[in-house]
């Protein structure tokens, strides 16, 4: 049965189920950070709400919500209340250009598994990244606050320097692929080299993008703010920098600003670098099963771990998740589910190890001082991605 | 040059050495017991609720000669003493205790009542959880502090 879905209707219906899936990961991935987190400190991390702390997110956001919504008398209005919202909006945007898989058919409607592919994907989330920098500037300097003021303007100066670094580390990529388009490089990246080592940019002749990735994942961490470059909220210097002023919904906004584009530098790791949603490995080696494997192993964790200490509360929960997660690789024995999830399944895979690796990091490395973060951004970052682009370029020109 | 690369291959490896220790202990398991959901451990000397212990025949090892109330610095033991008869013993001694209450508003679990005790009749138990919304309920009397009888 063929739906005619107009393009519109197609789009919503493709934007509600990124957003719907993009806010859910957006809450969840901060229960998981408090999680790996306590667990890197010896405690167990939010477990009150739910089993095992799962509701924790949704009671953090309802308590945000009915929080009372101050704002401060000597804060410049318009633009206080704009900030926030700009910032949120701004980092949302940027998951609109990635692509998530190849094209699939669902109930007889063939689409891609991106909500546009614009032929300059790759320059429009730059653009929108680096206009989220108002959100916080604006937001700092509303605030009327030094504090705050402080915190927007190391924000805006770190940004700005490491913009450039991040624009460095991708230029390799581009170099290789020859397009702006997400979905262009994605597919450059597809087939495996002697049969088994994937042709993915980290690993691409002429030149593999190696060095290129590691700026890039450097530059990322400064870009979003995050520890060892969080100093625009440097809390022992700064009280809570930038969002200093903000209470409520307004501050939730700015959190979620910040963990929106941590999810966005790290689809953008997997899409420029590992190769978007193409497996690791040729299907000859048997790796289609590979989620079936992964489920399988979940389940048998969580169900060996049950038998433990917990009580019973935690220990049905755990049996709970190990069923549907046995459940859900089951379900990649079919062949439909497959061809529609595997792509999804090594996005996500991807993209999910990026973001655990922003929580490993955060949990390990202490904060950087303000002249070594400028002193690293321009005196080292800089040059190697000079040079990476340099190097690259002539490789290409060579044997390209 | 040389001592650059050194400088970058040490920093390198020592952000290493640091993501391998937390990944080590986010493996590990957590030293923080899940308290409400799991019972607690408690080291043998914990300083819990009192309890008033027995001896081999049942009869109770206070003999009410008041030097826990006496070394108690929060002044919290209140003792009635009363004589054992033949129809009616209660511990070996010569008296024993009609009267013994702690008043765990004022308990420090100092311990200096059980160092006194010279028949080892009061005893630290593992007990905790005393919390309670009426301070009343807060004086135990000697019947909640009595170790059951053998």
């Amino acid at each position: 049965m063929t739906f005619a879905l107009s393009f519109y209707t197609l789009a919503v219906v493709k934007a509600l189920v990124l957003l719907g899936i993009l806010l859910i990961t957006l809450v969840y991935i901060q229960w998981v950070e408090r999680k790996l987190i306590a667990h890197i400190q010896g405690r167990w991390g939010p477990n009150r709400v739910g089993p095992h702390g799962l509701l924790q997110p949704i009671a953090d956001s309802l308590k945000l919500l009915t929080k009372e919504d101050l704002t401060p008398p000597h804060v410049h209005k318009l633009i206080f209340v704009m900030a926030p919202f700009l910032a949120v909006s701004l980092a949302l945007i940027s998951i609109a250009v990635i692509p998530f898989g190849g094209e699939v058919e669902v109930f007889g409607v063939r689409t891609t598994l991106q909500l546009t592919d614009l032929n300059i994907g790759l320059l429009f989330i730059f653009a929108v990244t680096s206009l989220g920098v108002y959100g916080i500037a604006l937001g700092g300097w509303a605030s009327n606050n030094k504090y705050s003021l402080f915190g927007a303007l190391r924000s805006s100066a770190q940004m700005l320097s490491y913009e450039l670094s991040l624009s460095l580390g991708v230029v390799g990529v581009l170099l290789l692929s020859g397009s702006l388009s997400l979905r262009r490089i994605v597919d450059s990246q597809a087939g495996y080299y002697f049969g088994f080592l994937p042709r993915w940019n980290v690993f691409h002749g002429p030149l593999p993008q190696l060095v290129g990735f590691l700026v890039y994942l450097t530059a990322a961490f400064a870009e979003t703010n995050r520890v060892p470059f969080d100093l625009p909220e440097a809390e022992t210097e700064l009280v809570a920098g930038f969002h200093t002023e903000y209470s409520s919904m307004k501050f939730a906004l700015f959190f979620m600003a910040e963990y929106a584009n941590m999810i966005t530098v790290a689809c953008l790791a997997t899409v420029l670098f590992f190769g978007g949603w193409h497996a690791p490995l040729p299907e000859s080696w048997g790796i289609q099963y590979a989620p079936l494997v992964v489920g399988a192993l979940v389940a048998g964790l969580l169900l060996y771990h049950s038998q433990g200490a917990f009580a019973g509360k935690q220990r049905r929960s755990m049996q709970v998740f190990g069923v549907v997660a046995a459940l859900i690789g089951a379900a990649f024995l079919l062949q439909p589910v497959r061809v529609l999830f595997s792509p999804l399944f090594w996005f996500a895979a991807k993209s999910g190890f990026f973001l655990f690796l922003y929580i490993w990091v955060r949990g390990t490395l202490p904060r950087f001082r303000y002249d070594q973060l400028m002193g690293f951004g321009w005196k080292v970052l800089f040059p190697v991605g000079v040079a990476n682009v340099l190097v690259t370029a002539l490789m290409v020109a060579l044997f390209g | 040059m040389a001592s650059k690369v050194q400088e970058i291959i040490g920093a390198a490896s020592a952000i290493a050495k640091g993501m391998s220790v937390t990944l080590g202990e986010m493996l590990s398991p957590t030293i923080t017991e899940g308290y409400p959901d799991e019972p607690v451990r408690f080291e043998q000397r914990y300083r819990g609720l009192h309890v008033l212990e027995r001896d081999e025949n049942g009869l109770e090892k206070c003999v009410a000669c008041f030097l826990c109330a006496a070394a108690c610095p929060s002044n919290c033991i209140y003792i009635e003493a009363a004589e054992n008869t033949a129809q009616q013993r209660i511990s070996a001694g010569e008296r024993y205790a009609a009267v013994y209450n702690i008043d765990y508003n004022r308990c420090i679990f100092c311990g200096y009542c059980v160092e006194a005790c010279p028949t080892d009749a009061i005893t630290h138990g593992h007990g905790f959880e005393l919390a309670s919304y009426d301070t009343a309920s807060l004086v135990y009397r000697k019947e909640r502090l009595l170790a059951p009888r053998p």
